[in-house]
């Protein structure tokens, strides 16, 4: 089986973001950039599966702008065979990713499709949904385990009470929760070895999707700023506050 | 000039960073308290490390190592040097001196260094023999193919975790303009042979948990085979494969004061006094910015020398310079870092007070400060004299 992993550069996780001075979005220049964390697990896990004997090929994709190409060599140094970047300089909504997504489906033929659940730039976490719609394939959202069967796959899914496990038939795709696994280092061989891995470069218009923007973002502004709390000097005080400044009780 | 890292670089000092900050950093506090690394936790990282591919990372590839080069090797140490000496030396980077193994040195002690399967220590100082090491009462005298080995070396680090020391010994005197020279020879010797032991060191300020020994040798008897390098040419090897050490002492102060000031600047952000962050107060920022401005700079003239190195051009008073200004770069920001903590600076639920501690040692070991400023003053000087 070959698992194909999306993988996608956003503003590293330990960066304080700021939003820019017109408003039109956060400050990316001379910011530090990494792989989303989600899409770490989701290398992470195909990685296993290929250990496992599971699947037999890992091609990691990224798009985005050229230097996406280190989102993919990071993939690439993790263990993944292959790298394709789409390239474009426009900006990506979740439809337009999950349509260039689609056409390397088509390409590439892979039986699992794995994506983070989320980015942790947009929080949209919808690309891996539409992908499974458009494609038409059944879908393990917000995955903590999975467990292969000859043409299907159980997907445990963290739920509010408990767990759910859902069964898919192959192929499929799943995107990941936190708990799936925890990431391995890139080892110092493998970073070596990872320029000397494929990497093909793909443009929207190869693929056939139009990536025009459909959303206009309107203004960014930054969240505001807690006020400071207040000492109340009794138990009624506090009650007659909650009940009729918070109205909470 | 070009100062960007290539990717490959940026993605070890990722890996590296992370490795130091998931794997040594939660053990930091139990290893000052305790100045114990229990072989139990020092197993765990040095598989982890060899799983990573870290362990070893200087040696060449073809021998089983990392391969990597000066630079790619610095920024390794800059990132090591961040966690307690006695967590990162297990991310073990075999001395480069062991390179001049041949034939059966190359299966006994280079290869299972490389490995993992053994551990190597360096012997030079005596209780006697400290900056002037060329006064060393150590002696080996040739007795039919063999070596008989007398003396005491001290401050030997990690000789009670070594299985095998690198053996610097006199085998001779020979006459010169300035007097009587001694002669030194390199000796690779196993831990455990007959006439040889190894006692507790002393209790050192710097790098809890990192110890230093007392070797003692008693008519210590070597085979001829046991030579590393030539016989009488210790100090050129030495020379030729050690430079590199005083590159790495730079880089892993760099990284350390990397440490403290990230530590600094987000306590003056948010600790308030009078009703401010106190960095806004000109007696903490501004103790910021020097520290940010020298760092830069210890930083820059340790990945030069590094660049040097990769290119063959390396001086001794690179190497010198690097050391030199690094170390004391470092004593200066890690006190004014426990100055801007105030009283939590030295407590050591912070990383501060043992990186304070820590600093010190580094003005002295791999030559003191003196001796490389005599390096880089007799490398000016040379040229004018008659």
């Amino acid at each position: 089986m070959k698992i194909l992993v999306a993988v996608k550069r956003v503003i590293d996780y330990n960066v304080k973001v700021r939003v820019k001075a017109d408003g039109s979005g956060v400050e990316t220049s001379n910011v530090k950039m990494s792989m989303n964390p989600f899409d770490e697990i989701a290398v992470e896990e195909a990685l296993r599966l290929k250990e496992a004997g599971t699947a037999e090929e890992i091609v990691a994709v990224s798009m985005g702008i050229d230097r996406c190409q280190e989102t993919i060599r990071t993939a690439l140094a993790m263990g993944a065979d292959r790298g394709i970047l789409v390239q474009t300089e426009e900006e990506l909504e979740p439809l337009a990713v999950a349509k260039l997504l689609k056409a390397l489906v088509e390409r590439e033929s892979p039986g699992l499709v794995i994506v983070g659940k989320q980015a942790i730039d947009g929080d949209h976490s919808e690309t891996g949904q539409m992908l499974a719609a458009i494609l038409g394939w059944p879908q393990g959202t917000f995955a903590s385990k999975l467990e292969f069967e000859t043409d299907s796959v159980n997907v445990t899914r963290e739920v509010d009470g408990g767990l759910e496990i859902v069964k898919l038939k192959l192929p499929a795709v799943i995107t990941t929760d936190l708990r799936l696994n925890e990431p391995r280092f890139a080892s110092l061989p493998n970073i070596m070895k990872a320029k000397k891995k494929p990497m093909e470069t793909l443009t929207p218009a190869e693929l056939g999707v139009d990536v025009t923007p459909r959303v206009t973002v309107v203004e960014v502004v930054e969240p505001p700023k807690r006020k400071a709390g207040i000492r109340v000097e009794s138990v009624q005080a506090l009650v007659e506050k909650l009940r009729n400044e918070a109205k909470v009780i | 000039m070009d100062f960007t890292l290539s990717h490959e670089q940026q993605l070890i000092v990722e890996t590296v960073r992370s490795f130091v900050e998931r794997e040594l950093y939660p053990h930091e506090l139990e290893v000052e308290r305790t100045d114990r690394v229990t072989p139990e936790l020092a197993k765990n990282i040095k598989r982890k490390a060899l799983e990573a591919g870290l362990y070893a990372a200087n040696m060449p590839e073809a021998l089983g190592g990392g391969g990597l080069d000066a630079v790619s090797m610095a920024l390794m140490e800059r990132e090591l040097g961040r966690a307690s000496m006695a967590l990162q030396m297990l991310v073990a980077r075999p001395s480069n001196i062991l390179q001049a193994c041949e034939g059966e040195q190359i299966d006994e002690y280079l290869l299972p260094t490389i490995r993992g399967e053994r551990l190597e220590c360096l012997a030079m100082t005596e209780p006697g023999a400290g900056s002037d090491l060329r006064s060393m009462s150590t002696r080996a005298d040739a007795d039919g193919d063999d070596y008989v080995i007398n003396g005491t070396k001290h401050f030997i680090s990690h000789a009670d975790l070594a299985d095998y020391v690198v053996l610097f010994a006199a085998t001779g005197e020979e006459q010169t303009a300035r007097g009587p020279k001694k002669k030194i020879t390199a000796f690779l010797v196993d831990k455990g042979i007959e006439g040889f032991s190894v006692r507790d060191g002393y209790h050192s300020v710097s790098h809890r948990g990192y110890h230093n020994s007392i070797l003692e040798f008693d008519d210590c008897r070597v085979p001829a085979s046991k030579v590393l390098g030539d016989v009488h040419c210790g100090f050129d090897v030495a020379n030729e494969w050690l430079s590199a050490t005083r590159l790495q002492i730079a880089a892993m102060c760099v990284g350390r004061g990397q440490r403290a000031l990230e530590l600094c600047t987000e306590w003056a952000a948010n600790r308030r006094q009078f009703g401010q962050p106190i960095g806004r107060f000109q007696g903490t920022s501004f103790k910021l910015a020097d520290m940010a401005m020298e760092l830069k700079a210890a930083e820059l003239m340790t990945l030069e020398t590094a660049w040097r190195l990769d290119r063959g051009t390396m001086r001794d008073e690179d190497a010198a310079m690097a050391k030199l200004y690094a170390t004391e770069m470092l004593a200066r920001l890690t006190d004014d870092a426990v100055q801007i903590f105030g009283g939590m600076g030295l407590m050591d639920e912070l990383p501060l007070e043992r990186l304070w501690r820590d600093a010190r040692v580094e003005r002295i070991w791999e030559g003191t400060s003196e001796i490389q400023r005599h390096i880089i003053s007799r490398a000016l000087l040379r040229p004018h004299e008659s």
